[in-house]
């Protein structure tokens, strides 16, 4: 039983939903008034392939036994996941804007126990990487067809842990374990290069055993293919690691640290929802 | 004193008891669960021989995960087992887990209520030689302020295999905490054994000892030897610390007026404190908080050292003499 996928194939379609989720992320962290804006909008092309192409799940079974596990690690980039849940069926829209609110289920990082569909909590960094090779320990062992999808940032690679679990993975051949790194480059203080590089970051990756891919973080057709390679690669573990824009999208807040952790103003965001719409009629006129 | 018949207790009680370490019970009824529970997963962190998680690793080598020296990843690992379904027991030394992985037991396991449970040996001074890196006398700290976490510090070999397979049986995260010394042991199959429900093995008049651990046979011994004394001590075997059991300490702090708590801990954050929360708010009473005294412990024999901090027998007597100004 694997037909449960919500697959969309049209690459067009696939960045009218990128536009949307974008969009969302704006209003919700405009109405939180806190929040992570930059990390979150710079991950909306890959949360689209990943929740509307990549991943085998049922927005109305989110318990499904044989779907895919979806693990973030970098949980302060929350809002492009719900945008993208709710974006796929998992619970209303509206309840996008109760993000970060009491009594909300969209915790400010997600919470495992909170919503449906949320396969790990997280926050403090470094920590999901673990974290999904247990989980693809278990589909290995079990023979499982389910796979183990995480994101990570690039600045949580300061963390041991992600080491610890990056040799994990490899050790016990987790050919099931595919891992999208956000390589935007930066981390609260700034550049990763200045604050501790990561450099050469590939290398690293392959000296652990793994199979490495880089992808245009704002292609959805190479982050698809990315994923679709990963499949064929047995008895290792695959990192793509994304080339991102923080802020993509929304030229004001392209590549800046200062975007980091902070939410657009009333007024920024008026701002930056007219360049998204002009963004999405651009879309719709593409062949 | 006078022994509770009820509890089942070794005969004779103060004769010569067969010895092992609490951390054999734990690691024998781990080997015999994983008969009995094919979701049963264990992992550990480069210690499998002296946690006895090497036991159930011969019988179950697929359902055994060795992660190196690596306590973070260890705690994150489980949870992701544990999260696929599974029961997952993880095993190393206390000083390191928790107390090198406490974030990862806050957010991956107790935050996402999985349930993971946490075994660490070599607790306290009786790691002896060691020395103080080696001796975890903080770790009931570390974890009792841990929403969804459940906290047991088995007396002996023989409670130590029913608290690990009580937990087992339980879907919330758990800590055991064990020794590596060999100890009496004084407790029986037919010894009651429920979490959350302290034993009283022994009731007494002057004063209530609340002792977990090792310190729990020590306790007995001191107080058969106040008993020469005129000193009628009660013994209350606390071997779960959180959830506390909050009705024997009011029961006591009404009786006796005078409680004295006995842990390989520091007296801050363990047993003591957790006594003292109870009898703050329920029933005030004296509580003298025996243990570590905001200090590191240091190499020796465990015998010698528990002789030094005035953890065996004749170091809890002396305590609860200078309490009730009868020295």
């Amino acid at each position: 039983m694997r037909d449960k996928k919500q697959k969309i194939n049209s690459v067009k379609k696939l960045k009218l939903i990128a536009n949307m989720i974008r969009q969302d992320v704006v209003k919700m962290l405009r109405d939180a008034g806190s929040g992570h804006s930059a990390g979150s909008i710079g991950l909306a092309d890959i949360f689209t392939a990943l929740y509307f192409n990549v991943l085998y799940h049922d927005p109305r079974d989110p318990e499904w036994n044989e779907r895919d596990r979806f693990v973030l690690s970098n949980g302060h980039v929350c809002p492009v996941l719900y945008a993208a849940m709710a974006e796929a069926g998992y619970f209303p829209k509206d309840e996008l804007f109760t993000l970060r609110k009491v009594g909300t289920r969209l915790q400010g990082h997600p919470h495992r126990t909170s919503l449906p569909g949320i396969e790990n909590s997280s926050g403090p960094l470094g920590q999901g990487l673990s974290i999904a090779a247990g989980m693809a320990l278990v589909a290995k062992k079990e023979m499982k067809r389910w796979r183990v999808y995480a994101v990570m940032s690039d600045g949580e690679h300061n963390e041991g842990q992600t080491w610890e679990a990056a040799m994990f993975a490899s050790k016990f051949r987790l050919g099931n374990l595919t891992v999208l790194i956000d390589r935007n480059n930066i981390q609260i203080d700034g550049y990763t290069e200045d604050v501790m590089p990561l450099e050469p970051f590939e290398e690293k990756y392959r000296a652990f055993g793994w199979h490495v891919i880089h992808v245009d973080g704002h292609n959805i057709k190479q982050i698809i293919d990315a994923c679709e390679e990963s499949k064929a690669i047995y008895e290792r573990p695959t990192v793509i690691i994304a080339h991102t824009i923080p802020g993509k999208g929304i030229p004001f807040m392209e590549s800046l640290t200062e975007w980091h952790g902070k939410p657009p103003t009333k007024e920024q965001a008026e701002k930056a929802i007219e360049i998204l719409e002009m963004e999405k009629n651009s879309i719709e006129e593409e062949q | 004193m006078k022994i509770n018949k009820n509890m089942n207790l070794a005969e004779p009680l103060f004769g010569d008891l067969e010895k092992a370490p609490s951390r054999d019970g734990f690691g024998n009824a781990l080997a015999e669960l994983g008969e009995k529970d094919p979701d049963l997963w264990v992992v550990t962190a480069d210690v499998s021989e002296s946690t006895r998680t090497h036991l159930f690793q011969k019988k179950f080598p697929e359902r055994f995960v060795q992660v190196g020296v690596a306590e973070q990843n260890m705690a994150g690992v489980a949870a992701g087992i544990a999260s696929c379904g599974k029961t997952v027991f993880c095993s190393a030394y206390c000083v390191f887990s928790p107390g090198r992985n406490w974030d990862q037991i806050r957010v991956s396991v107790c935050y996402n209520d999985v349930p993971v449970k946490f075994h660490g040996s070599h607790s306290g001074l009786t790691v002896g030689p060691d020395g103080a890196s080696h001796q975890a006398l903080e770790d009931i700290s570390l974890l009792r302020s841990l929403p969804n976490m459940i906290i047991l510090s088995p007396a002996d070999s023989e409670e130590a295999r029913k608290v690990t397979n009580a937990v087992a049986g339980i879907p919330t995260p758990a800590y055991i905490r064990t020794s590596r010394e060999k100890m009496p042991i004084f407790t029986t199959e037919k010894t009651p054994f429920e979490i959350g429900k302290a034993n009283v093995l022994a009731d007494g008049d002057d004063v209530a000892i609340f002792a977990t651990g090792t310190q729990v046979y020590q306790s007995l011994l001191a107080a058969e030897e106040l008993k020469k004394e005129r000193i009628s001590a009660a013994v209350v075997n606390v071997h779960t610390i959180k959830p506390i059991d909050e009705e024997v300490i009011v029961k006591y702090a009404k009786k006796t007026g005078l409680l004295v708590s006995v842990e390989e801990h520091q007296i801050s954050g363990g047993l003591g404190s957790a006594v003292s929360e109870v009898l703050t708010s329920k029933h005030p009473a004296r509580l003298i908080r025996h243990g570590m005294h905001d200090q590191f412990g240091e190499s020796g024999s465990a015998l010698g050292l528990l002789k030094k901090y005035n953890l065996d027998k004749d170091g809890i007597k002396s305590v609860i003499k200078d309490a009730l100004g009868k020295r």
